[in-house]
């Protein structure tokens, strides 16, 4: 079912989750996206790969950073790109799913960058869409974030060169999370020596070493000896849902001090999805200090999403 | 009314403990003989003769949960599309749960219900009275009213009654009136409006989750008040296996309660759900492999009495979406029986026992005089094929709702003929 993501040669076509892909499909993601990195600190920051094509940001559920970067990278390939904040359009006068993807797909556009609230979203519209539209997946439900995903990846090999002998922290609300997810499945995938999560009962899945990590509810025993320290965001909601008392409280057993961060290798580095609740996940003088990687992740991020979108659009008979 | 005669077939019936050649005489609606040394010589002349020769005979099956959509919805089915395809499934006798728009808890919605089942004329149709009115969980229904038109029992359908002291009084007032309730244990605090178990598979996909307890939880209150109120209970699809613990010790302990398991739970796990297909979206969830395996043993120790389809169609927009999003449930009825005979394949209950979950159980649950091929009893009559392949398609299809995983499958057994009252309702 996860191969609705690869054509018939195994290509990328649609990226909706980073289950169901492989290491060398994954390691092409971040073999090109190294190729474009430099591209960004070049006077002209664009390249023509993608002219004359039509890329829709389809969002669902608001989120300025995320859309920027999309937009970054589709106008940086040279592609045309439109943004359409669906929350406050077409849906909310009743129209379904289905149709509001039918209409655009009627406007001859050639990818869908989706993000929705329902954890499936993406595949659903990958599944019933124009065969030579492709869909790439910026965030469904609890379900995928694989772009973020990779350009933690990105960000983790450009410090750490090899995923081999890796041990890496994820910590914060694992439950609802489809960033933890994703990175999860990237990181086993990528052959990292060691995944672990850190968080309280009330915000891991009930059956969190299913997906391959080893679950802490003590933080300090879980820094212990970690290459990567990835901070995940504390949503406000979490609090009238009775999983935590306090923000208070969760800082002071789940936040990352910097007391805390010695227990780590010396050379750990630092990560956080953004946006960062400064005081609630993580200590200032961390997130502002030497081992934060947090803004070499934005800038990654348009990276990473223009090697995606090309590869995608390749799959397409775009030529490279 | 027309005589038949059934011949050459291999006859099971639990009831009266008959597994051998046999033939059935019917007449004026009613079983007249059941005879285990057919002659040819006879004094009966039928007007239709059945070869039943390498066929199975048994008692019409009784199926306790079947949503026909009407009233309210007959864009999913209709009452006579959804009997037909019940006659089609070797069903003769069917229990509407009471969240139909309206529900089932005025004497008028029992009447249109009745005057349109017995104008189409295929299975016999015995609603199921709302528990409370319109399944609030607040108000009790008018019960006796209601049992007078013709209501075989009372429910609140899928949605729990979380007052326990209305669920209480509930029982005392259906007891009092000798009502079954039928009750589908979910403690929506705990379910949380999730839509897959909590399990490897919601962990892996990241959808709400159900956890087992939500069900199991509801399960021991309900026992618990069973007791107090000495209410006959009944739970309808229950799909876990500390539930299935949970009633085995209630039984052993004397009290009046029964089981029923959704087909299609005895059948799949959350290992076997195509990623984000909404046709495996059903509730209570697929759960793991134990669950099933214990909902077999319940089956075959006698935990759980009944088999039912639980079908529930939908029209195709209902199951177009994002998983979560989606309707729940399955139009199954057209599966229930290649689906239970594969139970005797794999050797988790024997053929008799199959044949009891879908007639003479339900029957004697329900307090009705069926599901025996008793001489004096209504006709009630299915015969099938055990051996005979089809494929799930449209062709062979009779529901209005194609909502089912099964869909292109090849399933075993097929009913060749269906007879209700003595009435020829479906021929192959």
């Amino acid at each position: 079912m996860n191969n609705i993501q690869l054509d018939s040669q195994g290509k990328l076509k649609h990226f909706l989750s980073i289950d169901g892909l492989n290491q060398q499909i994954l390691t092409e993601i971040l073999d090109t996206s190294e190729s474009f990195t430099s591209m960004s600190k070049q006077q002209v920051k664009k390249v023509p790969l993608l002219r004359g094509k039509t890329i829709v940001n389809l969002f669902f559920e608001n989120s300025t950073r995320t859309r920027t970067t999309f937009e970054l990278a589709a106008t940086r390939l040279s592609a045309d790109v439109l943004s359409l904040n669906i929350a406050t359009s077409a849906t909310s006068k009743g129209e379904s799913l289905l149709d509001t993807i039918h209409n655009l797909e009627a406007m001859h556009v050639d990818m869908f960058v989706v993000r929705h609230a329902i954890s499936g979203a993406g595949h659903f519209i990958a599944q019933n869409i124009a065969p030579h539209i492709s869909v790439i997946n910026a965030g469904d439900g609890q379900h995928a974030h694989p772009t973020q995903a990779m350009l933690d990846m990105f960000t983790i090999r450009q410090y750490k060169h090899s995923f081999k002998s890796l041990k890496v922290a994820v910590i914060g609300d694992i439950l609802h999370s489809r960033v933890a997810r994703s990175q999860i499945q990237a990181l086993n995938m990528l052959g990292v020596e060691e995944v672990r999560v850190i968080a309280p009962k009330t915000l891991l899945p009930s059956h969190v070493k299913s997906l391959g990590v080893q679950a802490f509810n003590d933080i300090e025993q879980g820094l212990v000896d970690v290459d990567v320290v990835i901070m995940l965001r504390l949503q406000k909601e979490r609090m009238t849902a009775a999983l935590l008392p306090s923000e208070r409280e969760y800082f002071k057993c789940y936040g990352l001090t910097e007391a805390r961060l010695k227990l780590a290798k010396s050379d750990a580095i630092v990560m956080h999805p953004g946006p960062i609740n400064r005081g609630v996940e993580i200590e200032s003088s961390i997130a502002d200090g030497p081992q934060s990687v947090i803004l070499q992740q934005v800038s990654n991020g348009i990276a990473v999403r223009m090697a995606i979108m090309s590869i995608t659009m390749q799959s397409n008979g775009a030529v490279l | 009314m027309t005589k038949i005669l059934i011949s050459n077939g291999h006859v099971v019936d639990p009831a009266n403990k008959i597994d051998q050649a046999a033939t059935i005489s019917v007449a004026d609606g009613k079983i007249i003989a059941v005879d285990l040394q057919p002659t040819t010589e006879s004094d009966f002349s039928a007007d239709i003769v059945i070869d039943a020769s390498d066929k199975i005979v048994c008692p019409g099956f009784i199926d306790l949960s079947v949503r026909l959509r009407e009233p309210g919805q007959s864009y999913k089915g209709t009452i006579a599309s959804e009997t037909q395809a019940a006659a089609a499934a070797g069903v003769t006798s069917l229990c509407l749960p009471p969240d139909t728009s309206p529900t089932i808890d005025t004497q008028a919605v029992v009447e249109l219900i009745n005057d349109k089942s017995e104008k189409a004329n295929y299975s016999k149709v015995l609603p199921i009275g709302a528990l409370t009115q319109r399944l609030l969980g607040k108000e009790l229904s008018s019960m006796a009213a209601l049992k007078e038109v013709g209501c075989i029992a009372m429910s609140n359908a899928n949605t729990p009654i979380s007052n326990l002291l209305v669920l209480r009084r509930a029982m005392e007032y259906a007891s009092s009136h000798d009502l079954l309730v039928i009750y589908h244990p979910d403690e929506p605090s705990l379910s949380n409006q999730g839509c897959a178990h909590e399990g490897a598979f919601s962990t892996r996909y990241g959808l709400p989750s159900i956890p087992e307890a939500s069900e199991s939880i509801a399960v021991s209150q309900c026992l618990e008040l069973a007791e107090l109120t000495g209410c006959r209970l009944h739970f309808s699809q229950i799909s876990s296996k500390r539930s299935t613990i949970k009633i085995q010790q209630a039984k052993k302990y004397g009290v009046k309660v029964t089981a029923d398991v959704a087909i299609h739970q005895l059948h799949l796990t959350e290992d076997d759900i195509e990623p984000f297909n909404s046709s495996y979206h059903v509730l209570p969830p697929f759960r793991t492999e134990k669950d099933k395996q214990r909902l077999r043993e319940g089956l075959a120790n006698g935990t759980i009495d009944v088999i039912c389809s639980d079908h529930q169609p939908h029209d195709l927009d209902a199951k177009i979406g994002a998983f979560p999003e989606t309707d729940t449930g399955i139009a199954s009825i057209e599966t229930l029986l290649p689906l239970t005979l594969s139970l005797v394949d794999d050797n988790a209950i024997t053929l008799s026992q199959a044949i009891a979950a879908l007639s003479q159980n339900p029957a004697n649950i329900l307090g009705v005089q069926s599901g025996a091929l008793t001489v004096g009893f209504s006709a009630d009559i299915c015969i099938f094929d055990p051996l005979v392949s089809w494929q799930v398609n449209r062709e062979n299809w009779n529901s209005a709702g194609l909502n089912t995983p099964f869909w292109g499958e090849t399933l075993k057994g097929r009913v060749m003929s269906t007879i209700q009252s003595g009435k020829i309702i479906y021929a192959l």
